[in-house]
């Protein structure tokens, strides 16, 4: 299982590849925003090689977690050399022999592999290069080659292998940014349904993941976390596991504690005897009032727009709307609770990790062992899916620290509450907006603010602290320095969907948003969370996109039009456009106002919403129709069926596509009902399936139908995150549909739906009186 | 420790463990099995899911001790990669999974109730499917290869 670019040639009867140790300086930047690697993105031999028996081998960055990215990479090198999938073999994340390309993350790896650079450059590059080398061979001028099942054939009928023209041997070229990739119109293995490669090992257990990684002479090991956020050590008493059998070492470093032993079982079985006194940590701030507590905390402000004008506008309009959104910490909830495997030996180390960062893992790594970073090896293998930042980092790092103790190999495994009590949470937020609707129901004005709650996050390359395993050894995590907004200025930055799509988004005189609103303010406070804060699918976008969708939506029921009318009438961008109508379309949307006005005294409404999103600003295009059923006595919501339309640009495998989509929408839906990470003064109490919830297998699940929009010549965007992004929105603006009511809180908990209801009811009581 | 005997997938293996070990630690530790994993430790997911006398067991909450000598079958027991059980297969052409990870309780759990009773409603087979957990929500997927092995075993 251990890939070594120097065994596979070695392997293959020469030694032709060999990387020079580099020494790494914290100053220099790699392409990907990293440090550079030994392994030198701009050359093609990083990338690709070719051996002596045909085999095409590549080197990626970006790891598939599941969401079939090793799949349709296989693809994209098969389709640019003209060979079967078979004949093509991706090593992925490993840091001894795939080059630097950060972390598989923020959707980021189809535009950055599948477009014009890198992986996808390279494969091109050694097309043209096997081209050129044939057309040297046959003296024939190379537009006459043809290239097909890893033989070019020229006009004269001579054919060639590919490794007869360099099969174990260096390319010994540059990437050439000039190349031109295969037209996708030409397509014959990109861009169809290839089944999944790792499919067939799923399904029958043969599949390894990192919790099957062994090594010889392994032990296992358990951490021992804290009672509670900054509660710190005051005494181990190792003497309490000493009847444990198997017991190797009790492992203390700072407010670090961990057990090793020969099982799993012994581990285990120490980690829950071990007797810890530990000196508490700060009161929490309460659950109950947490929102109004966040809006009230010293924050870091960043103004994205700000035309300067909202003010007078609001007061010349001819009504202004304002509301409150809330979203609450969420979890990754990982299915499998993380786990990790490390050899740390006096001169060098090697982790096996389900980590998305293999790079940035190896300089913390080095760090907390105090070892030079070329000493350091991550190889990833796949954990259980993460969604982002789940407990795989910080299990990676407790790993070495544990096997560095020992001086042999520990698989560290962490219980269900290591993993939830202490995961990078995806962060609470709160979302206040104000618009202004002229005579006619056009929005002239919009503002909005968010408070962000957040606390470390991705580790990167030099900070253990934004995880718990540094902050237990002494990091501290990324700060968060007060202050107040500058100007915005540069050009429109939405990575996280805080400006609404119907925002011109003019910054300094460029408008780089979606939208016809030019009297528009979008600020952001990020506040100091009281627990860990990291990246979960659809980051912050999520968030921001329930309210921002929401709160259009309670603007177009006031102007009493039609949703997606009313959207369209404030919109510029072409694709955000093609999306939206193609899934009212798909949906067969009748266009009237919201609520429905014939909403029944019946036990059940029902109802249908609508939302729409620009992922990133520029990373992907959604919109997404809702149908749901609500019940008015139990307060029970029920989708019953979701439409929605995609725009990625070209895509690598459509089917793996729609499995993305279809598990996108549904952790969405679930996040949008039921999860909800709660706490009590001292710690998070959801730490387990019985205390966070997630919709099981019994669930009855909505129908889901989805539409690819694909325009000409545009590049790959990102997908996996688009539509979970619009989800919840999609959801509470049918609920409004069916039920007349607003939900404004997240996630929509039959208890919300009922108050909500019961409120209405006494309003209409009210009105009637 | 104790010499404990055990019969998984047609095998029978003699191992000195503690006997109060769960089923789980010894399926992947000492037999190396990769079909039962570690989700929660708990029986509050699924991912640790074997089969004994035709019923779903959670092995990490089972001490191997309470085996005895009934047989134990994993998913890797069910069928191969190159001959998959049927309902392996069926999963294998519906694509049904992301990270696979959940996978053992979602394969298991609806072949033992479709043994006990071939012509399970959807309903039945959802409330069979009541503590499994998949956390990249491939549910539509897996319940249409679900669906579609019934039918074909009923054919």
């Amino acid at each position: 299982m251990t890939h070594s670019r120097r065994d596979f040639l070695i392997g293959c009867g020469a030694l032709i590849v060999s990387f020079k140790a580099g020494v790494l300086s914290a100053q220099d930047h790699g392409p990907f925003g990293t440090h550079p690697s030994h392994i030198d993105p701009e050359r093609l031999d990083s990338w690709l090689a070719v051996g002596a028996d045909g085999m095409i081998t590549a080197y990626t960055g970006k790891c598939d977690f599941g969401q079939g990215i090793f799949t349709a990479q296989t693809q994209l090198i098969a389709e640019e050399l003209c060979v079967p999938i078979a004949r093509v073999k991706l090593i992925q994340c490993d840091t001894s022999v795939t080059p630097d390309q950060g972390t598989t993350s923020g959707s980021q790896s189809t535009p950055t592999n599948f477009n014009s650079e890198n992986l996808a450059l390279a494969a091109a590059t050694a097309r043209e290069a096997l081209l050129n080398l044939a057309a040297k061979k046959f003296a024939e001028p190379v537009e006459q080659l043809t290239l097909a099942d890893g033989v070019i054939t020229g006009k004269t009928g001579r054919r060639v292998r590919y490794e007869e023209l360099i099969g174990n041997q260096h390319f010994n070229l540059p990437l050439n940014s000039t190349v031109k990739r295969r037209s996708s119109a030409n397509w014959t293995v990109l861009g169809k349904s290839i089944p999944s490669l790792d499919r067939t090992a799923l399904m029958t257990g043969q599949f390894e993941f990192v919790h099957h990684v062994r090594v010889a002479g392994m032990l296992h090991g358990r951490v021992v976390r804290p009672p509670g956020m900054g509660a710190t050590v005051a005494h181990v008493d190792e003497q309490s596991v000493r009847n444990v059998r198997g017991i190797v070492k009790v492992v203390v470093r700072k407010d670090f504690v961990g057990v090793v032993a020969e099982t799993q079982y012994g581990a285990a079985l120490a980690a829950r005897q071990l007797a810890v006194q530990w000196n508490a940590g700060p009161e929490l701030p309460a659950q109950k009032s947490f929102f109004d507590h966040l809006q009230k905390q010293p924050a870091r402000d960043v103004l994205s727009v700000d035309s300067q004008d909202v003010e007078p506008q609001f007061a010349a309009a001819s009504s202004v709307i304002r509301a409150r959104y809330t979203y609450p910490y969420q979890m990754h909830g990982s299915l499998g609770a993380s786990c990790a495997v490390a050899d740390v030996k006096p001169e060098s180390a090697t982790v096996w990790s389900a980590t998305q960062s293999a790079y940035p893992t190896r300089s913390i790594v080095a760090k907390l062992l105090d070892m030079p970073l070329d000493k350091v090896r991550v190889i990833y293998v796949r954990g259980s899916g993460c969604y982002g930042l789940n407990g795989a980092d910080a299990v990676s790092f407790d790993a070495a620290i544990l096997s560095q103790a020992v001086g042999r190999p520990v698989r560290l495994q962490f219980s269900r509450q290591d993993e939830m009590m202490w995961e990078n949470l995806g962060s609470a937020c709160v979302v206040e907006h104000r618009a202004g609707l002229a005579q006619d129901g056009r929005i002239v004005a919009w503002d909005r603010e968010d408070w962000v709650a957040s606390l470390g996050n991705r580790p990167g390359y030099d900070r253990p602290g934004n995880v718990i395993t540094g902050m237990l050894l002494g990091y501290e995590p990324e700060p968060i320095e007060p202050r107040s907004a500058k100007p915005p200025a540069g050009k429109l930055r939405n990575q996280s969907n805080t400006v609404p799509s119907y925002f011109a988004g003019c910054v300094a005189g460029s408008c780089g948003g979606d939208g016809t609103i030019r009297s528009e303010r979008a600020l952001t406070h990020t506040v100091r969370s009281p627990f860990f804060t990291g990246p979960l699918r659809s980051p912050l976008r999520i968030q921001n996109t329930f309210a921002n969708e929401c709160f259009m939506d309670e603007l177009c029921a006031h102007a009493k039009s039609d949703p997606v009318a009313f959207r369209l009438q404030h919109l510029e961008n072409a694709r955000v456009i093609g999306v939206l109508k193609a899934a009212a379309k798909a949906a067969n949307w009748q266009a009237r106002s919201s609520p429905r006005a014939d909403i029944s005294r019946a036990h059940t409404v029902s109802g249908r919403g609508i939302a729409c999103v620009a992922y990133e600003g520029d990373n992907g295009y959604a919109a997404l129709v809702a149908e749901v059923d609500v019940d008015l006595e139990t307060g029970t919501v029920r989708p019953k069926r979701f439409v929605v339309a995609l725009d990625c640009g070209p895509v690598s495998n459509p089917d793996g596509l729609r499995n993305q989509t279809e598990g996108g929408i549904l952790q969405g839906m679930s996040r949008a009902l039921v999860e909800e990470v709660t706490w009590d003064n001292k710690r998070v109490t959801s730490v387990d399936w019985e205390t966070y919830h997630s919709l099981y297998l019994d669930y009855e699940m909505p129908a889901i139908e989805t539409v690819f929009v694909t325009p000409l010549n545009v590049s790959a965007t990102g997908a996996g995150e688009t539509a979970i992004t619009i989800t919840p929105a999609a959801i509470g603006n049918a609920i409004f549909d069916a039920a007349g009511v607003r939900l404004r809180d997240l996630p929509f908990t039959p208890a919300r739906v009922k108050a909500a209801l019961l409120d209405r009811a006494q309003q209409d009581e009210k009105a009637q009186v | 420790m104790r010499d404990i005997t055990l019969n998984v997938n047609g095998k029978q293996h003699t191992l000195a463990v503690d006997p109060e070990t769960p089923l789980l630690f010894v399926l992947s530790d000492e037999l190396g099995l990769r079909g039962p994993r570690f989700g929660c430790g708990m029986a509050q997911c699924g991912a640790c899911t074997v089969i004994m006398r035709g019923q779903v067991v959670r092995s990490c909450v089972m001490p191997v001790k309470a085996v005895g000598q009934d047989e134990v079958t994993t998913l890797e027991g069910l069928g191969t990669p190159e001959k998959p059980h049927p309902i392996q297969q069926a999963f294998i052409e519906e694509g049904a999974a992301q990270c696979g990870f959940c996978l053992s309780g979602v394969i298991l759990t609806a072949k033992a109730v479709l043994d006990v009773k071939p012509d399970a409603s959807d309903q039945e087979i959802r409330d069979a499917l009541g503590g499994v957990l998949c956390r990249c929500f491939a549910h539509t997927r897996m319940l249409r290869a679900i669906r579609k092995y019934a039918e074909a075993r009923h054919a």
